[in-house]
């Protein structure tokens, strides 16, 4: 993962991110069939209400076939950048680990649209948390693949990021992804809103979830799109999201504040640290929002999308302190290794640096 | 050994029949308290124009002359005599990007006609717990759907995705005696034998559930037998 700054890596990175930015778009259409309630409005798969695919009618891109069938369209597009990504990797990376990212990526791209047809195929709704849980590491592995044939760190190696910060970088950044993952599967009950009320839950700090008071609240719930009956365990997962939202909220608050101070306003993790704190301040007033609007289709789609840009953001952070942490310790190599086991960036890095020293 | 039981039970519910002779179960669901205002389906341009005149709107509670309540499902609890094979199909039909009627009863194994009489595309997707789901597109002048379903289930959903405002709700009962309330809140379970009962009323959307429905003991002898249900609609949480 050594950078290159040649100019077929920048070629190479500037695809990557388009796939990655494609891959964004996708995320949003999912997110748009789920909000719309219409995973299932296109009962087959591959094939759409019989056709093939590509020869589907627009005449009949109606209601909700028009966002499944527009997300599966789509989503062949992305496959296919894909492919040509991880072809291009192999042809033109200088970097071979760069070029099996890129065949993982084909694969994950692959796995997941299956995932999508066994989603609708098996008519089960855990597939669709599974689907939605994939979206976020492909992008994320997309990401990694723009940011590492970029060199885009090398200019972050001086940045005195200290080795605290960069593993409560990390951990916030697998915490957020945890979160994404508690958000699909609220989204995945179509159950509509478990709490319709924010601040507070059904009027309460915390709300009720017995029985009587369930019935109660199905009883009277009117909305057109009829979601299924609220559970107790729909109201714990919605409170979860709450409480976790509120926790990475302050965390990457923080965070930011701190990479700021240490590296600089105008450094590359103080930029990022900038960018990832005021995301997280618009992703929870979108969550807020989501509720206020009753879960309107539109809002709680960019809630995803958002939150998908904040895991990425996270995640190239992550990537860039581990970068400056590991060119911070390349004269005690052997010691940084034994003191850190595990991280994929800074070990790898820093056996390249030490294999080329030694 | 519960075989044996079984029969004996059945032996003695027959033995206690002072008339082989069927009759009726008439009478009326009311609803006490007040349901929350019906929305407007959130109709889409194609389906619109299948309305030229009205506005149509959710039917969570149906509530008619002297606040009858329709489309409660009533039913036998639980039924020990012979059964014979349901001979009519059943109806299910898709109007006006609405699927009619909105809840019915049917026997289990009873042929259900699903019919899209519109000049629109929509899927059938019956979302049973304890059946096999199902998912079917059915294009518009399509032919009718036959489907069955084997497990008695109080109650399956049927929803298209294509329209998210559209549902339909089927009670499945192990046996015939079985009737959705007209507009008024009225039912006629017909031709039931002699014996003793448990009487169900079943309103999806105040009950949610089938154990929360309300249900009384009904004597059904000689002649016509009348009962009354009261469903209540509990007040809003907030
Ligand atoms: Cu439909």
């Amino acid at each position: 993962m050594v950078p290159h700054s040649s100019k077929s890596t920048t070629g190479l990175s500037r695809f990557a991110a388009f796939t990655a930015l494609a891959t964004l778009g996708l995320i949003g259409l999912g997110g748009l069939v789920t909000s719309h309630g219409a995973g299932m409005a296109v009962p087959d798969w591959p094939t759409t209400c019989g056709y093939n695919m590509f020869l589907f009618p627009i005449s009949q891109w109606v209601g909700g076939i028009f966002y499944e069938h527009t997300h599966r369209l789509w989503a062949s597009g992305v496959g296919f950048l894909t492919i040509l990504l991880a072809v291009a990797l192999q042809w033109r990376a200088a970097d071979r680990s760069l070029a099996r990212l890129g065949w993982i990526a084909l694969v994950l791209v692959i796995l997941q649209g299956v995932l999508g047809g066994l989603r609708v195929s098996l008519m089960k709704d855990q597939i669709g948390i599974a689907h939605a849980a994939l979206a976020q590491g492909f992008l994320v592995l997309l990401t990694w693949i723009a940011v590492a044939s970029s060199g885009w760190w090398e200019r972050s190696r001086h940045a005195p990021v200290s080795a605290g910060l960069t593993r409560w970088v990390t951990f916030l950044t697998i915490a957020i992804f945890v979160q994404l993952v508690v958000g699909a599967t609220m989204r995945h009950q179509h159950a509509g809103l478990a709490v319709p009320d924010f601040p507070l839950a059904y009027g309460n700090v915390w709300p009720p979830t017995h029985d009587a008071f369930l019935q109660q609240i199905n009883a009277n719930r009117s909305d057109a799109r009829d979601f299924a009956p609220i559970t107790s365990f729909q109201i714990w997962v919605h409170m979860a999201h709450r409480m976790l939202a509120m926790l990475i909220g302050v965390a990457v608050v923080v965070a930011s504040v701190r990479l700021r101070r240490s590296c600089g306003k105008a450094s590359l993790p103080g930029r990022l640290g900038t960018v990832w704190g005021w995301l997280i301040v618009v992703q929870i007033l979108m969550g807020a929002a989501t509720v206020w609007s009753n879960k309107a289709a539109d809002i709680a789609t960019g809630h995803v999308v958002l939150g998908a840009v904040v895991l990425g953001v996270g995640f190239v952070t992550t990537v860039v302190c581990r970068a400056a942490l590991a060119a911070a310790e390349v004269p005690g190599v052997l010691a940084g290794a034994v003191r850190h086991p595990g991280p994929v960036f800074e070990g790898r890095t820093a056996r390249r640096v030490a294999a080329v020293q030694g | 050994m519960i075989t044996t039981l079984k029969t004996l039970a059945g032996v003695l519910v027959l033995a206690s029949l002072t008339s082989t002779q069927a009759v009726d179960i008439t009478g009326k669901v009311s609803l006490k308290g007040t349901p929350p205002a019906e929305k407007d389906l959130p109709l889409d341009p194609a389906c619109g124009k299948l309305w030229a005149n009205e506005k149509p709107k959710t039917r969570f509670y149906v509530v008619g002359a002297e606040s009858g309540l329709g489309d409660a499902l009533v039913y036998l609890k639980k039924f020990d005599g012979k059964v014979q094979d349901p001979a009519k199909a059943a109806l299910l039909d898709q109007k006006g990007c609405e699927y009619s009627p909105y809840v019915l009863g049917v026997q289990t194994g009873q042929k259900i006609l699903i019919r899209n009489s519109d000049p629109v595309l929509h899927n059938v997707h019956g979302t049973p717990k304890l059946n096999k789901e199902f998912n079917l597109a059915q294009m518009a002048g399509g032919k009718d759907i036959e489907r069955s379903l084997d497990q008695p289930e109080v109650i399956v959903r049927f929803k298209c995705d294509v329209h998210p405002w559209m549902f339909a709700y089927i009670g499945v009962l192990p046996h015939p005696y079985f009737a959705v309330t007209d507009k008024d809140g009225k039912f006629k379970i017909e031709g039931v034998p002699a014996g003793k009962y448990t009487l169900v009323a079943f309103h999806r959307k105040a009950h949610g559930t089938e154990e929360k429905a309300v249900a009384q003991e009904i004597t059904v002898a000689d002649s016509a037998v009348s009962a009354n249900f009261t469903v209540e609609v509990p007040p809003p949480a907030q």
